[in-house]
């Protein structure tokens, strides 16, 4: 297990689910593959399917209809792998809350390992926030 | 030669059009007695060559109203049609088949609303899953959650 | 004797993950052509205008901000169009260049997106990596005049809330005039060269009766020939009083939405520079401190990057909305697609389900399945790299410019 655990530290390949977004946070998603910051010289790719995938990165409230699939998605997914809630509405469904298409918080129906907020969160939030999410790990891994 | 579209709009439907508000040079209100709406608007999108925009619906005190917005992009002017509908069986004839645009906004009338569009060719759910209880409305006043649990999330 | 139509199945590579459910688009082939389209929305449903009768109205456009990411000025753009409307109140001038200004600079950013995405969808990932990296600039100048890079705040009804200092505008213009060359260079390649032509040409065609009737709006109508563009046919903001011209082209396929969204770029150009320089000398203020708003009704609306945003307001007096309704462009073209995607090859699907600018998110949703049983034949990704495989070809067939400069 911790064979796996840290190769995953090493060239993350990342998964990205959009349950109902306003789009803005995986527009800051593709922006990391962009010239500016090109997060694909250190092997962190986007994949078409979780089932490759390391990482979940999931924007977006959450609402009635995508619930069932979110949870189907993530139970295809191998373990291990990090859940990352991105943006304020996965992390907390903001101002989405109380709207009558809305259901619960991403939390409460996965278990979330790092929570990235912001709307939306810069991309050098989000490098930040995975980079905590490896050292936090690796530094797990030691005791 | 704005006020000519409201003159011929009289002219056409007569006791039909119930009351014209013109708030501004821009922006005019016809209410129109409901039978006749799918004419109105037929004659607006075809001979007046208006652009249908949208319809909105709300629930009000004592009936249930309609706007359905076009735009008259030459002379910079937005013509609402205004449509009072029963409180208890709010029904209409549809205009999708007479003015396609108004297809979609139909059908998320009658799921949000549910105001029946008599004719409307293709009346299923737009937005809300098909599991969404019949007969419970998200946009009328008086809506129940019917979804149980802290922020619904039983439902 | 009747002979069934032989349907090839495609084998399918890994399953994508949402494809259980019926899908946001679904395409019936038989064989490579596409027969019939279903359309399912809602995923991204979050009942905004619910939420809106429960804020009060200097709250709303923060609601509306959030409703779509990458046009994110022009909901609020045209709800303080309407909440104005209700009382007819007048914005200042210097108000007004600055909303023009901001979202003319988000129709760039927009159209810089897209061109990236399509780009993508062709199989010319340069192309995404080019585009994008000119849009950083564009984000950049936001988050110096508005401090953040999208959902950028600036509007409340009465004005503005931020104002553009005068050392900013030097910035702005730097940035303006270094966009136009890479602009230039795009509109240059995009119009002559052979691979994206062969691409995009004659695919995807929309009529100007289509256009009529379904009500489809912005790029996606101006490339079928019918010239409906809010800014100059109901002027508000500073529309009026700024020069500039509405690009309008004739075929109605995937070739003039690419060609329209591009010369709009460069429309663009001119009039933010415009705005920047009235900026230095109209300063009578940039809000009218609005302190109520009166009983009555107030529809707004602006151009945003894929087509009209109307959004309408219904007030008691009290200090919320009675009633808010929301209408975004999408909400019209989407449907169009009925029309555009059936009777041309699936693998075509891509790039015209794109050309109407959707929401990203919303084209990733889509399966294609037999027309004769239903049964699913491939999911986003195949129907991606099939689009992205026939460029290939086509690159094979003629010497693409693109790929000298390019790559």
């Amino acid at each position: 297990m911790s064979l796996k655990l840290k190769a995953l530290t090493k060239s993350i390949w990342v998964f990205h689910m959009a349950a109902s977004p306003c789009n803005n946070c995986d527009i800051e998603i593709l922006d990391l593959l962009t010239p500016k910051w090109d997060v694909e010289r250190f092997g962190i790719q986007l994949v078409g399917s979780i089932r490759h995938a390391d990482a979940v990165l999931v924007t977006g409230s959450m609402n009635r209809k995508v619930r069932e699939r979110l949870k189907r998605v993530l139970a295809q997914a191998p373990q291990p792998c990090f859940v990352i809630a991105l943006g304020n509405c996965s992390c907390s469904m903001e101002m989405f809350g109380k709207s009558y298409n809305q259901m619960m918080c991403l939390d409460e129906v996965a278990e979330v390992d790092a929570y990235i907020a912001g709307c939306p969160p810069k991309p050098e939030a989000m490098i930040q926030g995975i980079v905590a999410l490896i050292q936090a790990k690796l530094a797990a891994l030691k005791k | 030669m704005a006020d000519e579209v409201i003159t011929n709009i009289k002219n056409k439907f007569g006791d039909a059009i119930l009351e014209v508000f013109e708030k501004t040079p821009r922006r005019t209100y016809i209410t129109v007695n409901p039978d006749t709406l799918p004419d109105v608007a037929e004659y607006l999108y075809k001979d007046l060559g208006a652009r249908f925009q949208i319809a909105s619906g709300t629930h009000l005190v004592d009936c249930f109203e309609i706007l359905y917005h076009f735009a008259l992009d030459k002379s910079d002017r937005i013509v609402n049609l205004r449509v009072k509908l029963d409180l208890e069986k709010p029904s209409i004839e549809s205009c999708a088949i007479r003015v396609p645009a108004t297809e979609w906004i139909e059908r998320e009338m009658h799921e949000l609303l549910g105001i029946e569009f008599r004719n409307h060719p293709d009346m299923r759910h737009l937005l809300l899953t098909d599991d969404w209880p019949e007969g419970n409305y998200p946009l009328r006043r008086d809506w129940k959650d019917w979804r149980g649990g802290e922020n619904g999330n039983e439902g | 004797m009747a002979t069934k139509a032989k349907t090839q199945i495609i084998p399918v590579g890994p399953y994508h993950p949402l494809q259980e459910e019926p899908e946001f688009f679904k395409l019936h082939v038989v064989g490579e052509k596409v027969v019939k389209l279903d359309i399912e929305i809602g995923y991204n449903h979050r009942g905004i205008e619910k939420l809106a009768e429960d804020l009060t109205y200097d709250q709303v456009p923060f609601l509306v901000e959030r409703i779509c990411g990458i046009c994110s000025t022009s909901h609020p753009f045209a709800c303080v169009n309407a909440i104005e409307d209700v009382g007819g109140h007048e914005v200042p001038e210097r108000a007004k260049y600055i909303r023009t200004f901001v979202g003319e600079l988000e129709r760039i950013h927009s159209h810089l997106l897209w061109l990236g995405l399509a780009g993508h969808f062709l199989g010319y990932n340069t192309v995404w990596m080019w585009a994008w990296k000119y849009r950083e600039p564009v984000l950049d100048l936001f988050e110096l005049i508005t401090g953040n890079r999208n959902h950028y705040a600036m509007f409340r009804p009465g004005g503005v809330r931020r104002d553009i200092a005068d050392e900013d505008i030097p910035t702005g213009i730097r940035m303006l005039d270094g966009l136009l060359k890479p602009l230039i260079l795009f509109r240059d390649v995009a119009l002559h060269d052979p691979v994206l032509q062969a691409r995009t040409k004659d695919v995807g065609v929309l009529t100007y009766d289509d256009c009529v009737e379904l009500g489809a709006l912005g790029p996606t109508s101006r490339a079928s020939g019918v010239p409906w563009d809010v800014r100059r046919d109901h002027p508000y903001a500073a529309y009026d009083k700024v020069d500039w011209d509405v690009v309008v082209t004739h075929n109605g396929d995937v070739f003039d939405k690419v060609v329209v969204r591009v010369l709009e770029m460069v429309e663009c150009v001119k009039i933010c520079k415009q705005c920047l320089e009235k900026l230095r000398e109209v300063r009578d203020g940039i809000d009218a401190n609005i302190k109520e708003i009166p009983p009555g009704e107030g529809c707004g609306h602006h151009e945003a990057p894929r087509g009209e945003v109307f959004h309408f307001c219904k007030s008691d007096g009290t200090n919320k909305p009675v009633r808010y309704k929301v209408r975004a462009p999408s909400f019209m073209n989407v449907p169009t697609n009925n029309r555009a995607c059936v009777g041309y090859t699936v693998s075509d699907a891509t790039i015209t389900l794109a050309a109407i600018d959707p929401c990203y998110c919303c084209t990733e949703r889509s399966i294609v399945v037999d027309a004769e049983n239903g049964n699913k034949i491939m999911g986003w990704k195949e129907l991606l790299t099939l689009s992205q495989q026939k460029t290939r070809k086509l690159m094979d067939k003629y010497t693409s410019r693109m790929d000298r400069i390019w790559t």
